[in-house]
């Protein structure tokens, strides 16, 4: 009786411990849900459009240590010709104070629709960059990442 | 009241006809972000670059904006075919005045 008494206990740690484990594994994902900022920065964007999923490739480290400085690419699936190519890459920030980060204007002479540059993300987030065609048709792609030192937070 | 910092450049000197080359821009700035606390709690102005553009003799071929969000000492990486010979124009713009302008030689054959 006292040895089932006992098992009961274990289990019942047991199940509590695997319930935390369970809690930290959600965390991430419910940071990922405070974001009407972002959303209506998008919104503000393509207007009554509807982004279309796909053509935009976003690339940022999936484990960014120093969010001061975060190398992040953008690339657009496009010909680039006279008739068809990007007109703007918009690239927004979920989780920071000012989720507009960085626009990029191309034109035809682009030849293709990649860029490169540095941001800062405050927190661990979902990076988004939107790209306006030049039939104005807008695509999206987004980027998940982790940081485990946010900008904007230090003071001099 | 005007401003403005060293900027580098680089890009190939010589290009075919034609072809795609990649343009590397940066500007020394801090790009201080505005949410920024001294340690005596005063906010810290705003302060960052605003616009880059390049011209290739004469004609816009790429603009971009930053936004607090970009990170300090500005770097874009980006690409422009190769149609001409002739000079590339950056320009960096930004908060209380800054103007910076580098330029650079192409020879297109």
């Amino acid at each position: 009786m006292r040895m089932n008494k006992q098992l009961h206990q274990r289990r019942s740690i047991l199940s509590t411990l695997s319930l935390m484990a369970i809690g930290v594994w959600l965390r991430p994902i419910l940071a990922f849900a405070k974001k009407p900022e972002a959303m209506e920065a998008i919104a503000n964007i393509v207007g009554s459009n509807t982004p279309k999923d796909g053509r935009v490739k976003l690339v940022i480290p999936p484990l960014v240590e120093n969010g001061n400085l975060v190398v992040l690419k953008v690339s657009v699936d496009s010909p680039m010709t006279a008739d068809d190519y990007v007109k703007t890459i918009y690239v927004i920030a979920e989780g920071n104070p000012l989720p507009n980060i960085f626009t990029a204007y191309l034109t035809p002479r682009s030849g293709v629709a990649n860029i490169t540059t540095r941001v800062r993300l405050a927190e661990t987030q979902r990076v988004w960059a939107i790209a306006q065609m030049s039939d104005g048709s807008y695509w999206r792609g987004y980027a998940d990442t982790l940081v485990t030192l946010s900008a904007c937070t230090e003071a001099i | 009241m005007s401003k403005t910092s060293r900027t580098s450049i680089t890009m190939p000197t010589q290009a075919k006809k034609g072809s795609i080359i990649e343009i590397r821009a940066i500007a020394q700035h801090d790009m201080e972000t505005g949410f920024r606390y001294t340690e005596g709690g005063k906010p810290i102005p705003r302060d960052i670059i605003r616009f880059f553009i390049c011209q290739y003799n004469g004609v816009e071929v790429f603009k971009a904006e930053l936004f607090p969000g970009t990170g300090a000492n500005p770097m874009i990486i980006f690409s422009t075919i190769a149609a001409e010979s002739g000079i590339l124009q950056f320009e960096w713009q930004g908060d209380n005045g800054y103007e910076a302008v580098n330029q650079s030689q192409i020879t297109v054959t």
